[in-house]
């Protein structure tokens, strides 16, 4: 046996890069910054402007206004930003959260209970077959809740008699509560939106389910192979999303005091946009709830400024909206480039 | 003698088509470092799949400590003390580098929750014994390849691992890293871990194995100590050839060359890619088969995708008949008069769900059309001489190329190429997987080409293959050029031993 090998000519011979040059790690730097914080950041600096520009726009009740207003849309993308996390896609939030409204209502013919129990059960259903069959028929996510999406919104016009019927809730105070209640001047949404970020914060960063959803997302073979519950990460991800997309269509009723049968289309895109602005990437492993929340409130508050213009067509929204996500997949795809 | 930690009890695992393990049995010994070689297909990967519980074994038995065990998940294997690091490594790149370490196990605080303190702390404390100081909270990502390997063997070790598997730990590190590697397995094997070794690297092997088990065809051939097998004896057993009486034949000298005169076509010189190449030069002449012989990993599919540019090149040149081939481009190289035929075809080459004719015709195509049009007419009789030249045997041009037999295939992918007008073709298996008739037909058409005077680079795992259809024989071992036969000098005797033997080695 020979003990005197020397390692083969054929490191020696091999020139080793250096690990990267400086202007490089600089640039990722920056590249990482806008980012994490790019939707923070762009936030304040909108924020700041308009303030100075638009008169109406600094004043309490705007401000109070754009906190309750974002808050339905933040709980539906918080749900999405952990399913894009897990490297998912759930495209059913938007039919699931019209659902879970009009299920409140009609539950709220039993109380308190019935209004909030059987959006979330039948919302969370939802999300279990979708993680069913993202997880065990290793179906594209995409196709899944696409399909959960159709079956969503017809279960919803079929209980509406094709949205005819709206019903109403007035026999429930403590429900309507939840949507409609004011604590120091802001509205009862808010403070629950804010507790759930906390709560899904916690969720992400300080948990083994949190952990293994990056693993999921960052590497599905890795985190297989490293013997992580992967199945029941993605079944669960997608349980959490129905069920946070219910909770919001409930929260919507009962500040509406109804079942509104037409909101919800397209809340499922506005919801991945508000993910991806907050530096979420989009191909799963990496993101925050934090920037989640910023990626919300900058589309409230465009939103908000282009209705202080009031010339302006307010599907303006939608243009600078796409303009800034465009900006935020380029930087995210150069980013990703640096790291390989 | 030791109670083995480990022992494989005839495992049997089919796949369609093949039998990737045939009853094989071994035993693995606490504290030993045993090493498990063999060539391509030997199922060595499904050996290791089958102790780690990513594929459950048709038949046979594992018993852990001596009590039967059966794994249905990764998971299992790992909770029976049976850790795994990969060729590639398999942690999470955008996650920190303490998180890869303790995906799964985080240490936890009240509440349940991670304590991310104690986290860092730990594998701050764990990683410095695996040389790795920087600091644990960067994404891993951002570590070089020797690091994060480190790191996953850092992660692997510690989960309570009674047998440690590497499967071809070194092939991504720098002599540096290597050399930390074999301290972790010396401290590894006093605390009586096993280690199952995967590598080609024969200086490592016998610089650290105390015991080896060599797979071919899917069937166990030797188990035993290392030292009572030599570097021949072994590479011998690995590639199923007869040692004979060709040791220590000198490998120097030059033998009868047919084709010194002719013209050199191509010329690569000094190919160096990082980690995979350490400067190898060929030539090819007019009408010479130029062979590359050289074990698994040994950088022969790595030389032609270099010269071809299908692999970027830190240096080197590449020159087709007196021009300097831009590297890194497979349109440079097509363009100049190379065609490659790819070890996987299926993967790199054939398109199933298009006829013969469109498979054909692809790479013809900018000659073929005017104005962006493809004249039929001339595609039909492109076929026409291809189809009948190269024996192809089909119903019709349109039918499609994934109801064709594999030698078939073989010979579509040809015909593609030999429309391009290549000078010199790379050609990588070019028999692999097809059957024995249709294997002789393919080797005698590559002997017809060259004949014509064509330049043919040839790489084969099938020794016969190579020594009888090259001129000339290039030997790699680690990415260089270890022997250089030609005319007479091309017998196995001498291949085998320029395989097993290195400079400064005469000890064996």
């Amino acid at each position: 046996m020979s003990t005197s090998t020397t390692p083969t000519g054929f490191h020696e011979s091999t020139p080793v890069p250096g690990p990267g040059s400086r202007e490089a790690a600089h640039r990722r730097l920056v590249a990482g910054l806008l980012q994490r914080q790019g939707a923070a950041l762009v936030f304040l600096a909108v924020m700041a402007v308009a303030w100075i520009v638009f008169p109406g726009f600094g004043t309490t009740g705007n401000l109070r206004t754009l906190a309750l207003q974002s808050s339905f849309l933040a709980v539906i993308a918080l749900g999405m930003t952990l399913v894009i996390i897990s490297g998912g896609i759930d495209l059913s939030v938007g039919s699931v959260y019209a659902l879970g409204g009009v299920l409140a209502a009609y539950g709220s013919r039993w109380g308190f209970f019935g209004a909030l129990l059987l959006p979330l059960a039948v919302c969370g259903l939802i999300g279990l077959v979708n993680g069913l069959l993202v997880a065990r028929t290793a179906m594209a996510p995409f196709i899944a809740t696409l399909a959960t999406l159709l079956f969503a919104r017809g279960l919803l016009l079929a209980i509406t008699g094709e949205g005819a019927t709206t019903y109403k809730i007035d026999n429930d105070q403590v429900f309507l509560e939840i949507g409609r209640g004011v604590l120091f001047g802001v509205g009862y949404p808010v403070y629950i939106t804010l507790a759930l970020f906390v709560a899904g914060g916690v969720l992400l960063r300080r948990t083994r389910f949190g952990q293994a959803l990056f693993a999921t997302g960052g590497s599905e073979s890795s985190a297989v192979l490293m013997g992580l519950p992967v199945a029941r990460t993605k079944i669960m991800v997608y349980v959490l999303s129905g069920l946070l997309a219910g909770f919001s269509g409930a929260m919507t009723a009962a500040y509406l005091q109804s079942g509104v049968t037409v909101i919800g289309v397209g809340t499922e895109l506005d919801a991945i946009a508000a993910v991806v602005i907050g530096g979420t990437l989009l191909t799963g492993g990496a993101g925050t709830v934090i920037g989640t929340l910023f990626g919300v409130l900058l589309r409230n508050v465009i939103q908000n400024i282009i209705n202080q213009i009031g010339t302006l067509d307010g599907n303006f929204q939608s243009v600078v909206s796409g303009a800034f996500l465009l900006v935020v997949v380029v930087v995210q795809r150069t980013l990703s480039r640096g790291r390989r | 003698m030791d109670e083995p930690v480990l022992e494989v009890v005839e495992v049997s695992k089919e796949f369609p088509g093949v039998r990737a393990l045939d009853r094989v049995s071994f035993r693995l010994r606490p504290g030993e470092v045993h090493a498990l070689v063999g060539e391509n297909g030997a199922g060595k990967s499904t050996l290791i799949k089958v102790l780690t519980g990513v594929h459950r074994p048709d038949g046979g038995r594992l018993l852990r400590d001596g009590r039967p065990v059966v794994f249905g998940t990764p998971i299992q294997a790992q909770r029976a003390g049976i850790s795994t690091i990969y060729q590639e490594v398999n942690l999470v790149p955008l996650m920190s580098i303490a998180q890869n370490v303790f995906l799964g196990r985080e240490p936890r605080g009240p509440l349940g929750l991670i304590s991310r303190s104690r986290m860092h702390a730990m594998a701050a404390d764990l990683l410095a014994g695996y040389g790795v100081t920087e600091d644990v909270r960067r994404p891993l990502g951002s570590l070089g390849v020797g690091a994060q390997q480190m790191v996953a063997l850092a992660r692997a070790v510690s989960v309570d691992a009674r047998v440690v598997i590497m499967d071809e730990p070194t092939s991504s590190l720098e002599p540096r890293e290597v050399e930390t590697l074999f301290e972790v397995i010396g401290r590894l094997h006093r605390q009586g871990i096993a280690i199952l070794y995967v590598s080609h690297r024969l200086d490592e092997l016998y610089r650290i194995c105390d015991r080896v088990t060599v797979l071919r065809d899917g069937k166990l051939v030797h188990t035993g100590p290392l030292a009572d097998l030599d570097r021949l004896a072994l590479v011998s057993m690995m590639l199923g050839r007869e040692i004979g009486d060709v040791r220590d034949h000198g490998v120097t000298g030059f033998g009868e060359d047919g084709h010194a005169a002719a013209e050199t076509l191509l010329r690569a010189e000094d190919l160096v890619s990082r980690h995979r190449l350490a400067g190898v030069s060929v030539t090819v002449r007019a009408g010479e088969i130029v062979g590359l012989a050289g074990l698994l990993g040994s950088g022969r599919s790595e030389t032609a995708r270099a010269i071809f540019g299908a692999l970027p090149l830190d240096s080197g040149a590449v020159v087709l008949a007196g021009k300097t081939v831009r590297t890194g481009s497979t349109s440079a190289a097509i363009s100049a008069g190379m065609a490659m035929l790819a070890e996987d075809r299926k993967a790199d080459g054939i398109i199933p769900n298009l006829s013969v004719r469109e498979n054909i015709v692809l790479a013809a195509l900018p000659r073929l059309s005017r104005y962006g049009l493809v004249s039929r007419a001339k595609q039909d009789k492109i076929v026409d001489i291809f189809v009948e030249r190269l024996r192809i045997k089909i119903s019709s041009p349109e039918q499609k190329v994934s109801e064709l037999s594999g030698g078939n295939q073989q010979k579509v992918l040809l015909a593609r190429w030999l429309c391009t007008r290549p000078t010199v073709m790379l050609l990588d298996e070019p028999t692999r997987g097809i059957d024995v008739g249709a294997k002789a037909e393919v080797r005698k058409l590559i002997d017809e080409l060259a004949a014509e005077g064509m330049g043919v680079l040839l790489i084969s795992s099938d020794m016969e293959e190579l020594i009888e259809g090259a001129d000339r024989l290039m030997v790699l071992r680690d990415g260089a050029i270890v022997g250089d036969l030609r005319g007479d000098q091309v017998t196995e005797g001498n291949v085998l031993a320029a395989l097993a033997h290195h400079e400064g080695d005469a000890d064996e």
